[in-house]
């Protein structure tokens, strides 16, 4: 007995409902999360989501830690739409960081203008290059891009980890493992004088409208949705399933790898063992809260943003741990999960009268005549 | 000599979570579910499984509280996918993101801490023979139940009414709803068994291996697990010589430099990732290995009544 039943045609509404309903729901149980941790809920909901955004420098955070999400989510809704799983974001990201912090290093005192674009350029070049590795494995081997691009995140982490320890080590900072710190002239212009958001943040207001353009105003854009949405009608349209998918693979990548520049162009400023909190995970979340369309990752971004930082701020403000951001993601997810099953289903409505006799004649009938 | 020994007896350390996890994965899979939240299920049994053996200074109830954790998990997972109707894949990662976030967050209080860890047996004259006694009679009872389960399992999916019936809901969940399989209850159960395990598998690594909770510790284990299901080409059998295979890799990074490596330890530690995209490479060249041995339905979501 299933208490569902299937629509006629998916509904539009729930369609844009379910995140409303998912964050909704994040909240209410966000409140008992609090509750039981001897907090009363509203205050502590206060601290979480509003004191964060109550000065200027508060709003400009939101934006820097929206970024990488924007750039990654954008990327990675794209890649779902064309229903390649690429859920290696973090890793494209690593090797972004990496590239650039490569080429900041290497040119320790220079002012040229072109610095910057080089180092935008190598980010994105590693991304891609990284994202390459299970494009190339699915598409030559049948390989399981999930897990490939998930395996190549620890291989990216670990590789970053060496550089700091070894070759990149500051020879001058105590043994910290960590890189010289950029030229100024490597790191991306503040946007406001006194805020930490930078460049990057408008570089991935773009990309939210490329990704918009590509997907609704261009043919490779409408190749790479029907590959995903209907693999059959795809292949017998002769689209390129290969192409499909390296074309997903390389553009999360891309866009993965100028997210890892823009941290450590950014607020990082050197090279560490860790750049991002886990930001190519939380845009897995974001482009399904986005519901993989570029203007609703942005708002999702702003969303997991604010995530981030209630959780800084009440960690300071209430002794709550940080952690309970990570947990609110989670959560977040799995009410979108459950609130979208009613894009296709509806409760099933209990019958008030008992299933009468010609009812059952009629269902009986087609059986009938089939014998 | 001793090197090598030692080399071999704490391979069988590193694989036994690998067998636990990928073992609960495997039976989930036959039965038609493909459960990308292990990774997730076994931080929650790690950081559950720590903490209660912290509490009560008690490790079997440590390891009973890992399973009953990574059982609510797996229910968690189960009731979106089976009941909902939900996308079999970003359930698992949610699970698995969830089980990042709720790991952190109930393990705050325990870092720094440690529990003394499970014993290893001490059988009179076994464990005492040179040679045969550290390779295969001193490891803790958990080695010995892993091998148990796989046998177990393998037993069971190949020779009995329930294995049968697994694997008829796992290739056509339609026939076997059709001659009376309540194949939604199945597979709840196999999802529950797999999240049994992963919890167990958890434990075993905060409890036994390292004995203590790190944010974040099972490192990808639980996706090498997922990837050991392809491997093993879904057979139980398969699951053991994976899982050995990649203990004695992963020990490797800890054994390496005293061995004698020169290379830098975090090259070592990318082995088991590179392991497992070569092995996912060499199994999926030839498209037929996994087309034959992939349960049909694996991944797709049945209703009943539709």
């Amino acid at each position: 007995m299933s208490i569902l039943e299937p629509r006629a045609e998916p509904s539009r509404r729930m369609v844009l409902a379910a995140p409303l309903i998912a964050a909704v729901a994040m909240l209410l149980t966000g409140s008992l999360v609090f509750l039981a941790l001897g907090q009363a809920p509203l205050h502590a909901f206060a601290v979480f989501f509003l004191e964060p955004l109550s000065t200027a420098y508060g709003v400009g955070e939101l934006f820097l830690k929206a970024t990488p999400l924007i750039l990654c989510g954008v990327g990675l809704a794209l890649a779902f739409r064309a229903n390649v799983q690429n859920i290696g974001a973090d890793g494209q990201l690593t090797m972004g960081a990496i590239a650039a912090g490569c080429v900041a290093l290497a040119f320790p005192r220079e002012h040229a203008f072109w610095l910057l674009p080089l180092m935008l350029l190598a980010g994105a070049l590693a991304g891609m290059a990284w994202a390459a590795i299970p494009a190339f494995l699915r598409t030559r081997f049948h390989t399981n891009e999930i897990l490939v691009s998930l395996m190549l995140v620890y291989v990216a982490y670990l590789l970053l980890s060496y550089l700091v320890h070894g070759p990149l080590r500051d020879p001058e900072g105590f043994n910290f493992p960590q890189s010289q710190m950029f030229a100024p002239a490597a790191l991306l212009p503040l946007l406001v004088d006194g805020l930490r958001v930078n460049l990057a943040f408008p570089l991935s207001l773009v990309a939210v409208i490329a990704s918009w353009f590509f997907c609704q105003r261009s043919l490779a854009g409408f190749r790479m949705q029907v590959s995903g949405m209907a693999p059959a009608a795809a292949t017998y349209a002769g689209f390129s399933e290969k192409g499909n998918v390296w074309l997903a693979f390389l553009a999360s990548g891309a866009l993965a790898g100028i997210a890892g520049v823009g941290e450590v162009a950014g607020p990082i400023g050197q090279l560490q063992p860790t750049v991002s909190p886990g930001y190519g995970f939380a845009a897995i979340i974001v482009a399904y809260v986005g519901r993989l369309h570029p203007l609703g990752v942005l708002l999702a971004s702003l969303l997991m943003s604010l995530l981030y930082l209630g959780g800084e701020t009440a960690q300071i403000n209430l002794q709550l741990p940080s952690a309970i951001t990570g947990l609110f993601q989670g959560l977040l997810l799995f009410y979108l999960l459950a609130a979208d099953v009613f894009i296709r289903y509806r409760l099933k409505p209990r019958r008030a009268v008992p299933v009468t006799a010609t009812e059952n004649a009629q269902a009986a009938a087609p059986q009938g005549s089939g014998a | 000599m001793d090197l090598l020994i030692a080399f071999l007896a704490s391979t069988a350390g590193a694989a036994t979570p690998l067998v636990l996890a990928a073992m609960g994965e495997l039976i989930a899979e036959r039965a038609g579910v493909i459960n990308l939240g292990v990774e997730g299920m076994m931080l929650i049994g790690a950081v559950t499984g720590f903490s209660v053996t912290l509490a009560t200074g008690h490790i079997g109830l440590g390891l009973f509280a890992a399973m009953v954790a990574g059982v609510a998990a797996s229910l968690i997972f189960a009731f979106l996918v089976l009941t909902l109707q939900a996308n079999q894949v970003a359930t698992g990662l949610a699970l698995t993101l969830f089980g990042i976030g709720f790991s952190a967050f109930e393990g705050r209080s325990l870092l720094g801490q440690t529990v003394t860890p499970l014993p290893h047996l001490q059988i009179p004259v076994l464990s005492d023979l040179p040679f045969l006694g550290p390779l295969l009679f001193r490891f803790d009872i958990l080695v010995y139940l892993s091998v148990l389960v796989v046998l177990a399992a393998s037993w069971i999916l190949a020779r009995t009414r329930l294995g049968l019936i697994i694997r008829a809901v796992g290739e056509s969940p339609r026939s076997a709803h059709a001659i009376g399989v309540p194949v939604i209850g199945l597979r709840y159960g196999a999802v529950l068994f797999g999240g049994a395990m992963a919890g167990v598998a958890g434990a075993y690594l905060s409890v036994s291996l390292t004995p203590m909770w790190v944010e974040g510790m099972t490192a990808g284990r639980g996706w090498i697990a997922v990837a050991q299901v392809v491997f093993a080409t879904w057979k139980p059998r398969g699951i053991l010589i994976g899982a050995y295979l990649f203990g004695g890799v992963t020990v490797l990074q800890f054994q390496g430099q005293a061995m004698g490596l020169t290379v830098p330890s975090e090259f070592l530690s990318m082995l088991p990732y590179l392991a497992t995209i070569a092995v996912l490479v060499i199994i999926g060249r030839n498209p037929r290995t996994i087309l034959l041995n992939r349960p049909m339905s694996l991944g797709q979501n049945f209703r009943p009544d539709s």
